[in-house]
């Protein structure tokens, strides 16, 4: 028999060819194991045990005997683990033939990889690179999977970095997008620096009436293209320095320089109203909507902030509503008494 | 130059010097760039001038600078997945220097358009080697020096005792003698194929 290999032989040439491999008797039992295949055993030695004690065999179809196990020769076996963490593992089955010299005569070598269970097995089992074969590309894997998220997590903060960067350039903008009048706060930025020059300015609270009934009606789409005629019509019917804000969904500020005759502010709202009610086509469809305005003037006051000027433009804004749609009030003290404004005063709450 | 080599440069800096030293380099480029992101483009130029702003900013020579940012690359906590990908390339440091004819293209594999120089070991002896650096191939010349402090790291990381030194070439490349005193000198770092860094 010399110069044949013997079962001492198969082994050393498969330890260093296929880490995990294990060869099997005619029985189904392991006489020899790679390294790798040793520490899937909770014991850490699978030499002496039936393969099919720690493998479960789960496709092509299940397997109870080694009879079982050759009609499957040759194709690619899904196989789990009995014991936890019940990992799955791919192989591959091939007969030693019955009169082999080359292993146990009726037995097979079975190869074993983990596929995509590698990321958890390396966890699982404290894999090492001297565990795969050197040809393996599972090491590779392990890299690249590593890599891709660093890059992954780079991209993502990035994103993130740039999502804030544009949150912060439109809270920083000064424009309203869709109608292209100034926001809420360039708004803040105009009556500081009004009240601070001691500009004389009258400021008008401007609610769109019976808007939502055209955006209920119509569409968004209708209520948008309102909303820009609207812009269009203010900015036709007021002076080029006058300031128009779109402060919310159908509310308007708009503030007029130089202006302190409560004649002028009334004629004003007059001639805007009545610009505002004239139809809006969109469409085959005509828009019909209104305004009601509540204005101020900075003259009326020893010292003026805009946060009282606006509130009691405010006031003036639903006292003109409560008188019917369409109309225009002037802000006067008397306004806030409780007979003609119609407020129910709430106890104040005791604080805990 | 991949906008990841310019933020390493920004984070050795912040990470040794601190923020006014960044700042101060940052003025000294001019460019309206306060620091730099890592998934972007940045053109070539702009590395070089930064490297010459920061040495003068450090008073100290581009090449000591450039070692020391690789050191810091393999050596800081917040550099830790960059350790970690690179010991996937060998199991020992004679390993690890055989992985790194193909480090351009590992780094590729990770991030599609980083272009790091091409770069060719040579086994003189079981000890000697001769890494030769291509700079030029990113126009910026001496990136053999990062690649040495970056050697000098991972040889500690493997726990091996090496000689380095620069040689430079003709046409910005580089060449890096390695000598290998000692592949199992100390115990080195632990590499756990499984501990991925979140």
């Amino acid at each position: 028999m010399t110069g044949m290999a013997d079962s001492t032989d198969i082994g050393r040439v498969m330890d260093g060819l296929c880490p995990m491999h294990a060869i099997l008797d005619a029985t189904g039992h392991i006489v020899h194991a790679g390294a790798s295949t040793h520490k899937l055993d909770p014991s850490g030695v699978v030499t002496g045990k039936r393969f099919l004690e720690i493998f479960e065999m789960k496709r092509p179809r299940s397997a109870t005997s080694m009879q079982d196990m050759m009609a499957m020769a040759g194709v690619k076996l899904h196989l789990q683990l009995r014991a936890a963490p019940r990992t799955g593992l791919k192989g591959i089955l091939i007969p030693l033939g019955q009169a082999s010299s080359f292993g146990p005569p009726g037995g097979a070598i079975v190869n074993l990889s983990f596929g995509i269970s590698i990321l958890e097995a390396v966890n699982d089992f404290s894999l090492t690179s001297a565990d795969f074969a050197a040809t393996d590309l599972a090491v590779e894997m392990l890299y690249l999977v590593e890599a891709k998220s660093a890059a992954m997590e780079a991209s993502r903060m990035l994103n993130l970095r740039l999502q804030g960067a544009k949150v912060a350039a439109e809270e920083q903008a000064f424009t309203d997008t869709l109608t292209g009048l100034r926001n809420r706060r360039a708004m803040d930025h105009v009556l500081n620096r009004m009240i601070d020059t001691r500009q004389n300015f009258a400021l008008m609270n401007l609610d769109l009436d019976y808007f939502k009934d055209v955006n209920d009606t119509l569409g968004h789409a209708a209520g948008d293209h309102v909303l820009q005629s609207v812009a269009h019509m203010m900015v036709s019917e007021t002076r080029s320095d006058d300031v128009i804000v779109r402060t919310g969904g159908d509310e308007f500020v708009l503030i007029f320089s130089r202006l302190k005759s409560r004649a002028r502010v009334a004629a004003i709202a007059n001639r805007l109203i009545a610009r505002l009610e004239e139809p809006i086509l969109f469409g085959d469809k005509e828009c019909r909507i209104s305004a009601s305005i509540g204005a101020t003037l900075s003259g009326d006051y020893t010292n003026p902030t805009f946060e009282q000027m606006l509130d009691d433009a405010d006031v003036a804004l639903y006292a003109a509503k409560r008188r019917g749609r369409g109309q225009h009030v002037l802000y006067e003290p008397a306004l806030r008494e409780p007979d003609e404004s119609e407020v129910v005063y709430m106890p104040e709450r005791r604080r805990g | 130059m991949h906008g990841l080599i310019n933020r390493s440069i920004e984070r050795f800096v912040h990470d040794t010097y601190g923020d006014n030293t960044w700042q101060d380099t940052m003025r000294r480029l001019d460019t309206g760039i306060a620091e730099f992101e890592p998934m972007l483009t940045y053109e070539d130029e702009l590395t070089v001038r930064l490297m010459k702003a920061l040495a003068h900013v450090l008073d100290r020579p581009e090449a000591d600078i450039l070692e020391d940012i690789g050191t810091y690359l393999v050596s800081h906590p917040s550099f830790e997945s960059l350790r970690r990908l690179l010991r996937f390339g060998g199991v020992t440091f004679v390993d690890f220097l055989h992985s790194l004819d193909d480090l351009p293209e590992r780094a590729r594999l990770a991030v599609s358009d980083l272009h790091l120089p091409g770069m060719e070991l040579r086994e003189i002896t079981s000890e000697y080697f001769c890494l030769t650096v291509h700079s030029e191939q990113i126009g910026m010349p001496g990136f053999g020096y990062a690649v040495m402090g970056l050697l000098r790291a991972m040889a500690d990381d493997y726990g091996a005792l090496v000689m380095l030194e620069v040689q430079e070439n003709q046409g910005w490349h580089e060449t890096i003698q390695i000598k290998l005193l000692e592949a199992a000198f100390a115990s080195g770092r632990d590499f756990d194929l499984g501990a991925r860094v979140g």
